[in-house]
């Protein structure tokens, strides 16, 4: 008797178990905190805030005044020696293979600095020049305040924490805003190739 | 206060809990993925065994009707483990408060308590695959750890992933040295036995080597040496009389 109801017992805990953890990794898919926010926007898009950014000539503007456009973002920091550059590295070649949209004012590039105090925007412009992002549809902006700041990288789903040496650790990818202003998709960085094409689908469809 | 009616253990158990909750530890033991896998988590699992120990007689009887060999414990356990060695559950376990609380009760809860409850009714063989299971699980996620370049935690830097890596490597290969050793030198033996009184059979593993006589064996073997004197004496006495009468006969 004891035998078969452990049986039972362990039978329907195994099938709740089964589905608790296919609940939690949104059905085997997403192991990690980077894979799951992906998961997420391309499962429904994410309603990004409208805070205040200043851009590397001082202008101010809201991600909601580039509605219309598809928007592609990453978050640095300028003094950031390793990550930061691939991601600058990949916007130079996006901006090259993209060219044609671009011209046509349907797509634009921006880098967000996740260290304000650090980044004003002459940082902000030295590190467009770094790339060679000299095209009006390259922007580096940084937002005004704390609250504008981790608003947007909770609204991006970015986690930036100090690596203990005065800059940063942070999950580093690709961002691509849709014409309503919602966070579409996330992709890695290295591969710019991918990104574009799935762009130029997107234009597209 | 009810707190006053329950076991020692049991007390002690919401006192650990209590000091793992308050925000100057959950600050230290969080700041670094080595010490929340290494120290908070088990000592979560510490609390769950110490809660075991509080758990009545009568209460026990009942949950082993559905325990057979601690395999729906040992299940029970194991699902909740693999939820908390999700890296997405950590990181949520650090930065939204639900998700916290559900780390602090169900680790003790869900993990230690039915782990420690379990343990006990194992056999030989299945306390042998968990023990082989958790040494493996320290190389292949040591090993994971070592070589990845992709943090798996947003809230922890490569290098913490690295040093746990390092930890977890040299932890199997510690726990595999005293297993090996303890399967060389050790002799394995499971003794069932009744405590009178409570009519619930405990099992315990034992090393024979060590292992002193039991006591019902020992009592035995008291009862039959008295015999046997008592047998010796009459022999004794029968000789005596023969004596006795021999010299009388004569």
């Amino acid at each position: 008797m004891t035998v078969l109801r452990t049986g039972l017992a362990s039978a329907a805990l195994l099938l709740a178990g089964g589905g608790a953890l296919a609940a939690a990794t949104d059905g085997f898919r997403a192991f990690t905190t980077e894979t799951a926010r992906r998961v997420a926007v391309r499962r429904q898009p994410v309603d990004l805030p409208a805070v205040v950014l200043q851009d590397q000539s001082g202008a101010r503007f809201t991600l909601a005044d580039l509605r219309g456009k598809w928007l592609l973002v990453d978050f640095i920091y300028t003094r950031c020696p390793t990550v930061c550059t691939v991601l600058g590295g990949d916007f130079a070649r996006l901006e090259r293979q993209l060219a044609g949209p671009i011209a046509q004012g349907r797509v634009r590039l921006l880098s967000i600095s996740f260290d304000p105090t650090h980044d004003p925007p002459v940082r902000l412009a030295a590190y467009l020049d770094r790339f060679g992002g000299r095209s009006p549809a390259w922007q580096a902006a940084r937002p005004l305040t704390a609250e504008a700041l981790r608003r947007l990288t909770a609204a991006f789903g970015v986690t930036v924490i100090p690596d203990g040496l005065g800059g940063f650790t942070h999950n580093a990818a690709i961002h691509l805003v849709d014409p309503e202003g919602r966070l579409a998709d996330i992709f890695d960085l290295g591969d710019p190739v991918r990104i574009s094409e799935a762009v130029l689908r997107s234009l597209d469809p | 206060m009810t707190s006053g009616r329950w076991p020692l253990p049991v007390r002690l158990a919401v006192l650990l809990m209590l000091v793992l909750m308050t925000t100057p530890v959950r600050h230290v033991l969080e700041a670094s993925m080595t010490a929340q896998m290494l120290v908070q988590l088990p000592l979560l699992v510490v609390a769950g065994w110490l809660i075991s120990l509080g758990v009545t007689a009568r209460a026990l009887t009942r949950v082993e009707r559905w325990n057979h060999s601690g395999i729906t414990g040992l299940i029970v356990a194991t699902v909740a483990a693999a939820f908390w060695m999700l890296p997405r559950s950590l990181d949520a376990s650090t930065s939204h408060p639900l998700m916290a609380a559900a780390k602090y009760l169900s680790v003790p809860l869900l993990i230690g308590l039915p782990f420690a409850l379990s343990w006990r009714r194992m056999g030989f063989v299945l306390r042998g695959l968990i023990l082989a299971e958790i040494v493996a699980s320290c190389f292949r996620l040591g090993w994971l750890y070592r070589i990845s370049p992709i943090r798996l935690c947003t809230n922890y830097g490569l290098d913490d992933q690295r040093r746990l890596g390092g930890i977890l490597l040299a932890l199997g290969g510690g726990l595999l040295v005293w297993l090996a050793w303890k399967l060389l030198w050790g002799r394995f033996e499971t003794v069932s036995r009744i405590r009178p009184g409570e009519g619930r059979v405990y099992r315990r593993t034992v090393q024979t080597r060590y292992c002193r006589t039991p006591p019902h064996v020992a009592s035995i073997r008291r009862e039959s040496d008295r015999h046997s004197n008592r047998g010796d004496d009459a022999v004794m006495a029968q000789h005596i009389e023969l004596e006795h009468g021999a010299a009388a006969g004569v």
